[in-house]
């Protein structure tokens, strides 16, 4: 969705300030939180859905709403009414996840059509749900880095139309391309799209 | 912490900025203690109601925050960098399949599950974002700190690279190729920064001790 959450290249938001000696969390709830969403996030579906759960909460709250408090809103929003039906994880069952984590690569899938130094152009695409294809890629003429395999694809694992993994590439883009004459010559962006976002160039 | 007024410039930063530079005023990470107490408030029913339920077991929580407080942080992607700087055959090895790499250190895991490093050279300087959400590799970095979240950092550093980089005090000369990597998919990237001059007589842990956060973000340079 052509949300508020897809920030690359907006201007108004001031200088970045770091915080010095910025502690982990900067209040007890905040590290609460993020168990909580760790322990029951697939309660609210796949890393897809929850990610479009933040980006669809309404756009003053998404910018005036800290990062935790993102996650709040999203643990508030579909709080479960029934028991749960199986005990729940304990902390080793937990440590072993956070250890071996959610991998995405899948096996098999299409052959990928682009091989690295072909030049392709990220498709001027406006899907109304979840998609990592950003905004201030669309319609830019860029080159293929990488390949990464196959990998499940967001834009329909979000919605529940299944994990579709197709082949990923990190593409690399000359800052003139996505910005104009204005940008540094030499600069490039990389960024990682999925084959059903680019066209042959 | 808590600011009673969210606009206090009495922050002691180490490096200028433009602070004449427009403030967002939809943006104020900070709260009150007042609203804080309200968010505790409202976190802890929560967390009784999911316990009660039987969704999550309290010592599991406590066993998740422990790990982000202590176990993963900038420390281990510190270690993983000075490997690197010491031993060829692992950086070759980094470079070409870094999870792999990164896992013969015991670190990997959520938000790290696919890494990948990239090298800064005298032809080339990386810096990491994710503009679309805060993507970030938890298991060499931790969790990221709040400038990463920002709006600033994501909107600017893709299509301001170099002024954002002069923000933490970092220059980088017009022949070298700033290169934006933008964390889109699950893949997580860790920058490998340039081994600082005069290290050649310091043993890997000491090495491992002048890797900043920062400088595997790709924000700063390593002195």
């Amino acid at each position: 969705m052509n949300g508020v959450h897809d920030m690359g290249g907006m201007h108004g938001f001031g200088p970045v300030e770091p915080e010095p000696g910025e502690p982990v969390f900067h209040a007890r709830w905040e590290a609460r939180v993020l168990g909580l969403t760790i322990a029951v996030g697939k309660l609210f579906g796949n890393i897809d859905a929850r990610r479009h759960m933040i980006e669809r909460l309404p756009p003053a709250d998404y910018l005036q709403f800290s990062y935790y408090e993102k996650w709040l809103a999203r643990l508030m929003s579909s709080l479960p009414e029934e028991p749960a039906n199986e005990r729940p994880m304990s902390p080793s069952e937990m440590t072993a996840v956070v250890r071996s984590g959610r991998p995405t690569l899948r096996e098999g899938g299409r052959e990928p059509r682009y091989c690295v130094g072909d030049r392709v152009a990220a498709r001027d695409l406006n899907t109304e749900g979840h998609t990592r294809l950003t905004r201030y890629v669309r319609g830019r003429p860029g080159v293929i880095a990488r390949l990464h395999g196959s990998h499940v694809f967001p834009d329909t694992n979000a919605q529940g139309l299944g994990e579709n993994a197709q082949p990923l590439y990190t593409v690399k883009f000359r800052a003139r391309d996505l910005w104009g004459p204005e940008a540094a010559e030499r600069d490039t962006v990389c960024i990682d799209l999925w084959e059903d976002y680019l066209e042959a160039r | 912490m808590s600011h009673d007024h969210p606009h206090d410039h009495d922050h002691d930063h180490g490096h200028s900025h433009a602070h004449d530079a427009p403030q967002n005023p939809y943006v104020e990470p900070r709260r009150t203690a007042e609203e804080n107490a309200v968010l505790e408030q409202r976190v802890e029913e929560l967390e009784e109601l999911l316990i009660e339920k039987g969704y999550v077991a309290k010592e599991t929580l406590d066993e998740i925050v422990r790990t982000y407080e202590t176990d993963l942080g900038p420390m281990n992607g510190a270690r993983v960098v000075a490997r690197a700087w010491v031993d060829p055959e692992f950086k070759a090895r980094l470079l070409a399949d870094a999870t792999a790499a990164i896992a013969e250190l015991g670190f990997g895991g959520l938000q790290g599950e696919h890494m990948v490093v990239v090298e800064n050279t005298p032809e080339v300087h990386n810096v990491v974002v994710c503009t679309l959400c805060s993507c970030y590799p938890w298991p060499v970095l931790g969790l990221p700190p709040t400038w990463y979240k920002s709006p600033e950092y994501r909107s600017r550093v893709v299509i301001d690279p170099r002024g954002v980089l002069k923000e933490f005090g970092t220059t980088v000369d017009e022949s070298v190729e700033v290169r934006v990597w933008d964390s889109s998919a699950e893949i997580r990237y860790l920058v490998l920064p340039e081994r600082p001059p005069g290290t050649d007589e310091l043993g890997e842990e000491e090495l491992a001790g002048l890797v900043e956060r920062d400088a595997m973000i790709g924000v700063k340079k390593l002195q």
